[in-house]
């Protein structure tokens, strides 16, 4: 049946060029979809996106939707201008909870697509910046009817607000040379530790798990998550040294030395006289600049662990903030060490969910009490790998030097 | 009646293993290197001699059904029926023959995607939401990302960048798009205006003003109501108090700019990561296809095509030939708002005799 379709001149101009136009595809499912709500949904969506390209103003307001026994994990949307677009005027999204590491099958992605044809606009997205695939656009009634279908057959809904947040995980061990951990297990093991978290929002304000199996960081968990896991070594690179020979025979001294030698952060580096690799292993500090260049010849040692990053985060409200090194180094093999991993992520939340203020991040409670505060109240030692260089400021009592040293040195002790 | 409600079943995030590959769960860990073969491809190979090889395609982002399906057409058909998604919103299909890989993408560029992405390319832009869904931006990222890759298309095909480019979109500062080599962010630049009318009703006044990161927002009466009142000169115009209580409207046709950022790189290779920098502002927020933010990008990019060296992503090579220069290569000004004027912006100053001429 033909609708009144809402006129989109600027919308038009971003059909136009080579790059796949979204565009297009929302009109596909205005002209083409054989369920009319689905074309009046979405022709009052550019209705409504092109009022706010001419008036370069956005018109959404939030509002609180939530499934049945959850609290969180959808973002309500309400028009502003829903007199003048009223089939979009209920626009929620759904956050689901992405398989660890993105991996679909096209069979899966059809059962998905069905579903949300049958309930929402038709409209998705893989995936948000915080990892949800990202089901765009239904209505109050019809978000618990999607969620009842795809909850049965096996996805769940992440979470939005002050909650444990989906998290994210890079494709690792699944395809990648680089990975140094079970970056899948990792992200299911946190993440699905907190599923109350995830669906109740109760905390003072969002937490996120990202895992990278190597310091490459895929994931950008460094600067984005609370609780950063990267993969990492601490035995000798391996070096194939034939592999190597034949990158240097192939490439030539010179490009070796401009590109990989001279680029080692720590000059950890030296090519011999017979074209051969030379690493001094302590001097490393695996940035992975080397094994990137040459990912034949060069590959991480065989004791791998991973190291924990905390308090990472975007802008509000202090400004940006990387995740500092709370735990230098983990193993990751027994079930023990697993068991320890997702207790240290429990004694973290639970100590920044007593401590920080109202919508404060765990990073910028860090920055409010200090690391030091923080270490003792998640029970973790202190260490050198903690920080780019001791303190310079004068201003501090040590009166409980001596104590702290004798710690240090019964700790070297006990670990020798 | 409406019908009885059940519980839901917390499963959480879904096993992986049920969707991924065979020959990637068969070879889960035990990766021996990879190649790549040719720009949008990357070939994986096993330690056991296992092959996959990984074709990387640019979409539109935000999918229709339709365009869904095409994709799942295409894997099915010319794919094995498996896919993969990176962190920018790439598709990714596998397959295990190498004589699948050519009619693979000959169907993928006919259904009109765009096959590249890899290594030392642009790679799609990550970008959050706009207008198309959030409630605070001052523009479209997905318009904005969608004239801005008509325009790199080349550079996604390519591959032949010094390193690898990272471009993300924010619709406001909050800058939910994460930082990036190049970073393409709606700066807000006056401060909220309320609707006193509304206040009382609509906001929890105490978690508005906690929300505001330079305190500038105080309780109020005004016209005899419960309101909230904001110190202008305080306000830098984030955006963060809309959210809980709308009638501060910060949205703005006029005062919403955008602004360009780099050097944000989240590597560890070669140094640690590092947040990216104020470069532009003040450009124009100009839809439908922000001619003004693109002839920018496009200019750092070329500057940085032609100066940098093999393997220097954005940061390092202005770290290489400093501020100075950057800013007289990409004829941009340099002014009062690029230098940091907060508590501890003294880290950022120069404390030495290092200056470049
Ligand atoms: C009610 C207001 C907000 C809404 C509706 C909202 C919505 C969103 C959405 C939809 C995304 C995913 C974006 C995408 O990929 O398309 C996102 C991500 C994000 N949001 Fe917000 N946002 C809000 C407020 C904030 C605030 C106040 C902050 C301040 C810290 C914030 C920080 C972030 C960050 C850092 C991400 C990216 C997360 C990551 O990189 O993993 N958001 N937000
Ligand atoms: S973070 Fe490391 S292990 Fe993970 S995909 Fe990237 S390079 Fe591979
Ligand atoms: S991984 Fe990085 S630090 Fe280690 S040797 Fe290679 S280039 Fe140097
Ligand atoms: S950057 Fe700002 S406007 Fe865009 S999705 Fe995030 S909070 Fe919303
Ligand atoms: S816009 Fe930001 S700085 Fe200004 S009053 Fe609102 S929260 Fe505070």
């Amino acid at each position: 049946m033909a609708i009144d379709q809402y006129p989109t001149p600027m919308l038009d101009q971003l059909e136009e060029g080579p790059w796949p136009s979204f565009i297009s595809g929302i009109k596909r499912l205005r002209d083409q979809h054989p369920e009319q709500r689905i074309n009046e949904v979405t022709n009052s969506l550019l209705g409504q996106l092109e009022h706010s390209y001419e008036t370069r103003k956005g018109y959404w307001k939030g509002g609180t939707v939530s499934v049945y026994g959850y609290g969180g994990g959808i973002i309500p949307r309400f028009s502003e201008v829903g007199k003048a677009f009223p089939e979009s005027k209920e626009f929620h999204t759904l956050r689901v909870q992405p398989p660890a590491g993105n991996h679909y099958s096209t069979g899966m992605l059809r059962q998905l697509a069905d579903s949300w044809e049958k309930w929402g606009s038709g409209l998705v997205t893989f995936h948000g910046q915080t990892g949800n695939i990202m089901f765009i656009g239904t209505n109050t009634a019809n978000t618990q009817h999607f969620f009842d279908e795809i909850n049965d057959y096996g996805w769940d809904l992440g979470g939005a607000g002050p909650c444990v947040r989906t998290a994210m995980s890079c494709v690792g061990a699944a395809r990648c040379e680089m990975s140094c951990t079970n970056e899948q297990k990792a992200h299911r093991l946190l993440v699905n530790n907190f599923t109350d978290d995830v669906h109740r929002p109760a905390l003072p304000y969002k937490f996120k798990f990202k895992v990278s199996g190597c310091p490459n960081d895929c994931q950008n968990a460094i600067e984005r998550a609370d609780f950063a896991v990267i993969g990492t070594w601490r035995d000798d690179m391996k070096v194939n040294q034939d592999e190597w020979k034949a990158y240097v025979g192939r490439k030539g001294r010179q490009h070796t030395i401009d590109n990989i030698i001279s680029r080692c952060p720590t000059n950890a580096l030296s090519l011999k006289d017979d074209d051969s690799l030379e690493v001094n292993n302590k001097d490393c500090v695996r940035c992975m600049h080397c094994l990137n260049v040459v990912p034949k010849a060069l590959h991480p040692g065989d004791d791998r662990g991973v190291t924990i990053l905390i308090g990472g985060k975007r802008t509000l409200k202090i400004g940006d903030l990387m995740g500092t090194v709370v735990v230098p180094f983990k193993k990751l093999d027994t079930e023990e060490d697993w068991e320890s991993l997702v207790e240290l992520a429990e004694e973290i939340i639970d100590f920044w969910a007593e401590n920080a203020l109202e919508h404060e991040r765990c990073g910028e409670m860090i920055e409010r009490i200090g690391l030091v505060n923080f270490l003792e109240g998640v029970g973790v030692e202190v260490d050198p790998n903690m920080v780019n260089h001791p303190r310079e400021c004068s201003y501090i009592r040590m009166d409980g030097w001596d104590d702290e040293a004798v710690k240090w040195f019964d700790r070297q002790a006990e670990a020798s | 009646m409406a019908k009885e409600m059940r519980e839901p079943i917390e499963t959480g995030c879904p096993d992986p293993f049920q969707y991924m590959h065979p020959v990637m769960r068969r070879n889960f860990g035990l990766w021996a290197y990879h190649e790549h073969p040719r720009p949008g491809v990357l070939l994986h190979v096993a330690k056991n001699g296992d092959k996959v090889w990984t074709i990387r395609v640019g979409t539109q982002r935000i999918l229709d059904v339709f365009t869904l399906r095409t994709l799942c057409d295409i894997g099915d058909t010319y794919g094995e029926g498996y896919v993969h998604f990176t962190i920018r919103s790439n598709i990714e299909y596998m397959v295990t023959d190498e004589a699948k890989v050519d009619p693979l993408i000959k169907a993928i560029e006919d259904a009109g995607f765009i096959v590249g992405g890899t290594q030392n390319s642009v790679t799609m832009i990550s970008h959050t939401q706009g207008w198309l869904h959030c409630d605070i931006p001052g523009t479209d990222a997905s318009g904005v990302v969608k004239s801005m890759m008509d325009e790199l298309i080349d550079e996604f095909k390519q591959a032949n960048m010094p390193n690898r480019v990272h471009i993300t979109t924010s619709c406001c500062q909050i800058n939910c798009g994460g930082q990036g080599d190049i970073a393409i962010n709606v700066q807000h630049t006056k401060p909220p205006k309320i609707n006193h009318d509304l206040v009382a009703n609509v906001c929890e006044r105490p978690s508005v003003v906690a929300r505001c990161p330079v305190a500038a927002i105080r309780p109020a009466m005004v016209n005899g109501k419960p309101s909230l009142e904001v110190d202008e000169k305080k306000c830098i115009c984030c955006g963060a108090c809309f959210p809980p209580c709308p009638p501060m409207q910060i949205n703005d046709a006029e005062h919403t700019k955008l602004a360009i950022w780099v050097g944000g790189n989240h590597s560890n290779a070669r140094g640690k990561p590092t947040f990216q920098k104020l470069v532009a502002a003040g450009i124009p927020n100009n839809p439908p296809r922000w001619p003004e933010a693109t002839a920018i990008v496009k200019r750092i990019l070329k500057a940085y095509k032609e100066g940098a060296r093999d393997w220097e992503r954005i940061n390092e090579w202005i770290e290489r030939i400093g501020w100075p220069r950057f800013f007289e290569e990409v004829e941009l000004p340099f002014t009062k708002y690029h230098i940091d004027n907060w508590r501890g912006a003294r880290k950022s100053l120069n404390s030495s005799a290092y200056i470049r001429f």
